[in-house]
C-alpha cells in the first residue's frame, strides 16, 4: 500500500481515502514530513482502489466537503477537497481545519 | 492539478445548474463535462499537440479548453482579426495539431504541414457524441494548458505559455467553489484569445455561475443579451465600457439585472468610469489588473472601495478611485527602481509580481528571475495603504528633464475638456529635455478645439512640466481590437513631423 510522506505531498498531487470516497489535491506542501490520513487510514494515490470493506474510524467520521480547503497550521499543509466522503482529514494525527471562504469579488 | 478538475468538481457538486447558454435549454455541468470528454476523444484521434481555435465565442471555446486538458493537448485560441501577414505567421507556429476556424474565417493557403482544419460546425457535430477507441493521457500539473499570442502592441505577437498548475492556482486562490447564487449569469464578451476570455470560463465554472456568450462584441448586442438572459455579472475592457455607456445614454436603455461589472485590460479613462458609476448606481464595480503572463487578475479595486473613494472628500482617498486596488492575497507585488532594488511607498518604478499563478513564460523560455519574480514592464507605484497605481507601459512613460511623467494622468485631464473626444499623450525626442510631451487629440463632434486652449487647460490643472508642448489633431486614434492604444504607431507617425 502506498502511503504519503513529504516527498509525495507535492503541490498538485492527488490522493484518495483508503476507507471512504474522499479525494483531495495538495495546494501547499508541508514544511516537514507528515502523515496524511482520511478516516484514520493513510491516503492512497488517486486512482488506486480503496481497501475492501474499509470504513472510517468511528471517531474520525465527520466527513469532508467538496470544494472546501483544509489546512494544518503546524505543518503548513493545505488541501482542496475534490470529492466528498465520510472520513475526517488528519495531518500527523491533528484534525485539519476548514479554511475560511475567500471574500474576493469576481474579476473576470 | 488539471483545469478539467474544475469542471469535474462543478459537475459533481452542481449537477442541476445550467453551466453554459440560455436559462432554458443551456448545457448543465455534467453535459458540458460530457462534451469536453467527447472533444478529448476527438482530439486524441488526431495527430499533434495543439488544439487551436480561430473564432469568436461559442460552445466550442469551453469544449476545446477542457477537452484539450483531458487529452493532454494545448489549447491555442488565436485572433481571427489579425492582419493577414501576422495571421499567417501565428498559424505557422501552431502545427502540429488541429485548427478550428469559425464559419466565415478566411484561412491562409496553404496551411502548414501537420495542421488540419475543421470548421466550427464540423467540430461541434463530431464532438456531439463519444468516439470509440481513443486513449487519453490527461495533462499533468506542469503541462501547458493554454498558449496565448499576446496582443503585440509592439512587433510580432509573443506566444505566452500558461500551465495547468498556474491556472488552477489562480482559480482556487481567488474563487470560492460554488459561491455563485443559483440565479447568477456571467456574460463573456471578451474574445477567447484574450486571457480574460479564458479566466472568465474557468472562474465561472468553479463558482457555479452560468456562462452566457456573446460571439463578438458590439454595445447593442451586449445590452440586449444582458436583458434577455438576465445577466448579473460581466467583464469588459475599457473601450467596451465606453461604447456601452455611450449606447445606454443615447438609447435610454437600462440593464436592470446587472449587479456586478468588472473592468480591466487597459487604462480606464476617468470620465468613463465616473459616468458609468452614475448611470448604473445599482451595480458593483471591480477594477481588475492582470496580464496574460499572470493567469489574469493580480490586483483588484473592489465595490466597497469604489463607493467609498467616489464619495470621499479626502483627496488622497479620492485618488484611489484611479488605482487598480490591492494585490490578491495569493500574490506579492513589488515596485523596483531603475537599479533593480525595491522602492518605498509613493515612489514610481517597474511593477514586479510573484505567486503560484504567475507564469511569466513564453514559448521560447521563462522570463521569471531565480526567486520567481516576473517583470511586468508596467510602470507604477504603491501608496501607503498598498493601493497600486499604474502609469502605463514602462516603454510609454515620458522622461522629460529627468522627471517621469505618466501619459494617463495627462490624458485624464485633457479628456475632461469638452472639446476632446479622445486623446493619446506620447513622448517624442526633444533636444533640450530629452523628451517632450505631445498630445494627439480627437476633437469632440462639432467642437472647435484649439491647441492653445488645451495647453492652458492642462497647465491650470497639472504642473507645467506636464503641459503638452505640442498638440496634434487627428480624426481617430489607432487601437488594437481589444482596446489597447497603439502608442508606438503614434510615436512613429509624429516623430517625423515637427
Amino acid at each position: 500500500m502506498q502511503t504519503a510522506d513529504t516527498t509525495d505531498l507535492r503541490p498538485g498531487s492527488r490522493w484518495r481515502s483508503a476507507v471512504c470516497e474522499s479525494e483531495v489535491i495538495v495546494v501547499r506542501a508541508p514544511a516537514a514530513p507528515v502523515l496524511l490520513c482520511i478516516g484514520g487510514a493513510p491516503v492512497l494515490a488517486a486512482g488506486s482502489d480503496p481497501v475492501a470493506g474499509g470504513a472510517p474510524d468511528s471517531d474520525l467520521a465527520e466527513g469532508t466537503l467538496l470544494g472546501k480547503r483544509y489546512a494544518d497550521e503546524i505543518s503548513g499543509l493545505q488541501l482542496l477537497c475534490t470529492k466528498s466522503g465520510a472520513g475526517t482529514i488528519t495531518v500527523a494525527g491533528r484534525r485539519a481545519a476548514i479554511m475560511a471562504p475567500r471574500k474576493l469579488p469576481a474579476s473576470d | 492539478m488539471n483545469i478539467a478538475l474544475l469542471l469535474e468538481m462543478a459537475a459533481d457538486g452542481a449537477g442541476d445548474r445550467v453551466a453554459l447558454g440560455s436559462h432554458s435549454g443551456g448545457f448543465s455541468y455534467p453535459q458540458l463535462l460530457r462534451l469536453a470528454r467527447n472533444t478529448a476523444d476527438w482530439l486524441a484521434s488526431h495527430e499533434g499537440e495543439r488544439a487551436a481555435l480561430l473564432d469568436g465565442n461559442s460552445p466550442a471555446v469551453p469544449m476545446l479548453l477542457f477537452g484539450a486538458a483531458l487529452a493532454g493537448r494545448q489549447f491555442a485560441p488565436v485572433s481571427y482579426r489579425l492582419p493577414a501577414g501576422q495571421l499567417r505567421a501565428v498559424i505557422g507556429r501552431l502545427a502540429p495539431g488541429v485548427l478550428v476556424p469559425g464559419m466565415n474565417v478566411v484561412l491562409p493557403e496553404p496551411l502548414p504541414a501537420g495542421l488540419t482544419a475543421w470548421r466550427r460546425e464540423e467540430f461541434l457535430a463530431a464532438a456531439s457524441q463519444p468516439l470509440e477507441g481513443g486513449t487519453l493521457s490527461q495533462a499533468g500539473p506542469d503541462d501547458v494548458a493554454v498558449l496565448l499570442f499576446t496582443s503585440g502592441t509592439s512587433g510580432e505577437p509573443k506566444a505566452a505559455v500558461l500551465r495547468h498548475r498556474q491556472l488552477v492556482s489562480y482559480i482556487i486562490g481567488s474563487v470560492e467553489f460554488l459561491s455563485a447564487d443559483p440565479d447568477e449569469a456571467a456574460l463573456v464578451s471578451v474574445p477567447p484569445y484574450h486571457i480574460a476570455g479564458i479566466s472568465a470560463i474557468l472562474s465561472s465554472v468553479y463558482a457555479g455561475r452560468r456562462i452566457v456568450q456573446l460571439e463578438a462584441f458590439d454595445p447593442e448586442s451586449w445590452v440586449r443579451l444582458v436583458n434577455d438572459e438576465r445577466v448579473t455579472h460581466a467583464m469588459v475592457v475599457p473601450t467596451m465600457l465606453t461604447r456601452i455607456v455611450d449606447y445606454l445614454v443615447a438609447s435610454g436603455q437600462r440593464v436592470t439585472s446587472l449587479r456586478h461589472l468588472s473592468y480591466g485590460g487597459g487604462q480606464m479613462p476617468a470620465p468613463t468610469i465616473e459616468t458609468a458609476l452614475g448611470l448604473l448606481p445599482h451595480v458593483d464595480f471591480v477594477n481588475a489588473y492582470g496580464l496574460t503572463e499572470t493567469s489574469s487578475t493580480i490586483a483588484v479595486l473592489d465595490p466597497a472601495d469604489h463607493r467609498k473613494f467616489a464619495s470621499s472628500e479626502d483627496p488622497c482617498e479620492r485618488r484611489r478611485l484611479g488605482s487598480v486596488g490591492r494585490p490578491l492575497p495569493s500574490v506579492q507585488i513589488e515596485i523596483r527602481g531603475p537599479d533593480g532594488t525595491p522602492v518605498g511607498p509613493g515612489v514610481s518604478g517597474e511593477v514586479f509580481v510573484r505567486g503560484d499563478q504567475v507564469a511569466g513564460e513564453y514559448i521560447d523560455g521563462s522570463c521569471r528571475d531565480g526567486d520567481g519574480w516576473f517583470a511586468t514592464r508596467d510602470a507604477g507605484y504603491l501608496d501607503e495603504a498598498g493601493y497600486l497605481f499604474l502609469h502605463g507601459r514602462l516603454d510609454d512613460v515620458i522622461v522629460r528633464g529627468g522627471e517621469n511623467l505618466s501619459p494617463a494622468e495627462i490624458e485624464d485631464v485633457l479628456l475632461a475638456h469638452p472639446a476632446v473626444r479622445d486623446v493619446a499623450v506620447i513622448g517624442l525626442p526633444d533636444a533640450e529635455w530629452g523628451e517632450q510631451v505631445v498630445a494627439v487629440v480627437v476633437p469632440a463632434d462639432g467642437a472647435a478645439a484649439d491647441a492653445r486652449a488645451l495647453q492652458d487647460w492642462a497647465r491650470d490643472r497639472l504642473r507645467s512640466s506636464r503641459t503638452p508642448s505640442r498638440v496634434e489633431f487627428v480624426p481617430s486614434l489607432p487601437y488594437n481590437e481589444t482596446g489597447k492604444l497603439l502608442r508606438r504607431r503614434l510615436r512613429d507617425e509624429f516623430s517625423d513631423v515637427s
